[in-house]
């Protein structure tokens, strides 16, 4: 870096579109992503079976619903880390329904509606207090969680309407399921939003300097409150499917999701630090992160351990190309 | 210098403390009592020790969440030395708990330092991975305390002058910071690095060396506190301490320490932690079922950081009235 500080080296063309696709962070993971599909293939008779593989998609699809919001909350420079507590209260208020004979209808009403208001109260701590969002969904994790061990304790609630199963083992249409149809629409619908929109286009400004974003006219306070709403929202659907799948609530449902789906964002290339990142990328984490662990549990392999694995693909994943890059900067110095 | 001690968040803080205690002795005598009270610090130790560890980690821009795994990794390595070679010196036991942790720490540093990446994303992958490899050497089996040896056990528990080694443990950490933080250069460092990251590169200070030395620390600290921790309950296990990382930035929130960094105390850290612990023990003797803790932490955590931003928002000159309003 010494050298070649002084005189920047400057490209006398531009890359060509083949170089900048193939330098992309989401083709480095979709790279990844088939190399483990074909790891797994080769080291599992069981793993190419169109049953298996749907099977797999439970292990992120739910995740995946609250990452795609969770990516553009980071993009805009702040953290939703109460998602999963959010889980456990929605789905301990439908839960809590089923004992006073609520509907299939209104039991996914109020996953929704508790999931919403969750969000609604991260949204105004942070956006009309002004406080740090790391700290305030801290604080409010171990709220929601809290209440939701206040109401439960060591109990839990079962005893779910049938047609309620529907959500979280119910398929649209052969090995589709409802959680992966629901998983791709949304992909599309948050793709759209994030690169589409004017609102997407609002979230990368404030990431990058949220000060210029006010001064050009944007609402930053409003689309950040929209943005953690949307978090509690997504966090409220993945309690009526995980629920639904599950067949039955615990207080520690869903217990330490926060970190893996934030795992599962930066790993999908958004910067932590806020400003960069693209729903594809999203998509394609997901589908690693759910072959790595279908894969390993198909060997037998304990969930603790790729949790290792999961680890250093986090670090990895960031640390490599900032080791080559270095690497690179020495050798033409 | 009464007066602004008065004024001052530790100030608050205690007086909140106090009146808590107060409040809970209205329903139980006897939790006033000396006695008591010094069992309650006894159990808040462990959680004093981490957080003045957590504290210079964040004072540097920084957040250490791998402190808990950490902990864990370091209790359950030393349970199984203990348990192969149960002669093995309790000073050993320590300064290996320490450089296990110090080791950690480091790791955790050099990622921050040396590849710049995220602190919150290193500790988050570090968090994952060293509870992941507590399964791998343990094999998933807990260490029961028939296992350990009985001095192994006693360490912890031994009573000093009425107090056992843990709370002097707490104390001489307590101490050892005060020293450390205002009077070395290296707690000048930790403010400068967060409260100006740019200004202290031009006086001379490291950044990158510095937030290095706070992850070190904070390390090493969640070391000793795995051998203490795993020692005083005479059992180690995966999950051992399982999500304690959130408790312990829970009492420096609270204790008043600025998560966008450079500005918080010792004094408030270690109160910070004194209202979690007070919380948790009164909990069961004023007859509140346990499962309130949590929700009550997280309020307690809401009000804090709330408070800390009204007493410390910027007074500076409104030029757009509603842009101000805007943010």
């Amino acid at each position: 870096m010494t050298a070649t500080a002084g005189h920047r080296r400057i490209p006398d063309r531009l890359n060509s579109p083949l170089q900048r696709i193939a330098g992309r962070w989401e083709t480095l993971l979709l790279g990844l992503a088939l190399a483990i599909f074909v790891a797994n293939s080769l080291v599992s008779p069981y793993f190419l079976d169109a049953w298996n593989l749907s099977d797999a998609t439970f292990n992120f699809t739910e995740k995946a619903m609250i990452a795609f919001p969770m990516a553009l909350l980071i993009v805009s420079g702040e953290i939703d880390l109460s998602v999963a507590a959010i889980i456990a209260l929605a789905s301990t208020a439908m839960g809590a329904a089923v004992q006073f004979g609520a509907g299939t209808t209104e039991i996914v009403l109020i996953g929704l509606v508790v999931g919403l208001l969750c969000g609604a109260f991260n949204g105004l701590l942070v956006t009309r207090l002004g406080l740090p969002s790391i700290v305030v969904t801290i604080g409010t994790l171990s709220l929601f969680r809290g209440i939701a061990y206040i109401v439960l304790g060591d109990k839990a609630y079962t005893g779910y309407p049938p047609a309620f199963a529907w959500f979280g083992q119910g398929y649209v249409w052969w090995v589709f399921s409802f959680e992966l149809v629901l998983f791709a629409l949304l992909a599309l619908a948050y793709g759209v939003l994030l690169h589409g929109t004017n609102f997407g286009r609002a979230v990368y400004a404030i990431g990058n300097n949220p000060t210029a974003a006010l001064f050009s006219g944007i609402r930053v306070a409003r689309v950040k409150f929209i943005l953690f709403l949307m978090t509690g929202l997504m966090s409220g659907v993945a309690a009526v499917c995980l629920t639904s799948r599950l067949g039955s609530t615990r207080p520690s449902i869903a217990v330490g999701w926060e970190l893996e789906i934030v795992t599962m964002v930066v790993l999908g290339g958004v910067s932590i630090l806020g400003g960069s990142g693209s729903i594809p990328g999203v998509v394609i984490a997901a589908f690693v992160m759910g072959l790595v662990t279908f894969g390993f549990g198909l060997l037998n392999v304990p969930g603790i351990v790729m949790s290792i694995f999961v680890g250093l693909m986090l670090i990895g994943v960031i640390a490599l190309p900032r080791l080559w890059a270095r690497l690179a900067a020495r050798r033409r110095a | 210098m009464i007066r602004r001690f008065l004024r001052s968040r530790e100030a608050i803080l205690l007086g909140a403390i106090v009146l808590l205690i107060l409040l809970i002795s209205t329903r139980y005598e006897g939790f006033v009592a000396p006695s008591n009270l010094a069992n309650v610090f006894n159990d808040t130790s462990p959680l004093i020790i981490l957080a003045l560890g957590q504290m210079v980690v964040i004072l540097t821009r920084c957040i250490d969440l791998s402190v808990a795994a950490n902990l864990a990794l370091t209790g359950m390595v030393v349970a199984m030395l203990n348990t192969a070679a149960p002669g093995m010196p309790i000073p050993l036991i320590i300064l290996l708990a320490l450089a296990l942790g110090a080791i950690m720490g480091a790791a955790n540093g050099l990622l921050v330092w040396k590849l710049g990446i995220p602190p919150i994303v290193v500790t988050l992958g570090t968090l994952t991975i060293y509870r992941g490899i507590i399964f791998v050497i343990s094999d998933g089996q807990w260490i029961n305390a028939h296992e350990m040896s009985p001095a192994f056990k006693a360490f912890p528990r031994a009573v000093i002058l009425g107090l056992p080694v843990l709370s002097w443990i707490a104390i001489l950490v307590i101490a050892a910071f005060a020293v450390l933080i205002s009077r070395t250069p290296l707690g000048r460092a930790f403010f400068a690095v967060g409260g100006n990251p740019h200004a202290a590169v031009y006086t001379g200070i490291d950044v990158g060396r510095t937030q290095f030395l706070a992850f070190v620390i904070s390390g090493t600290l969640a070391g000793l506190t795995g051998y203490l921790w795993v020692a005083r309950y005479a059992v180690a296990y995966v999950d051992i301490a399982g999500g304690f990382e959130l408790d312990v930035i829970a009492a420096c929130v609270i204790g008043g320490i600025s998560i966008a960094g450079g500005a918080g105390s010792v004094g408030g850290a270690v109160l910070g932690a004194l209202f979690l612990g007070v919380i948790k023990n009164a909990l069961p003797v004023i007859d509140v079922s346990p499962f309130w803790q949590l929700a009550i932490s997280g309020a307690a955590i809401i009000v804090a950081v709330a408070f800390n931003a009204r007493s410390q928002r910027a007074k500076g000159r409104i030029i757009l009235k509603r842009a101000e309003h805007a943010t």
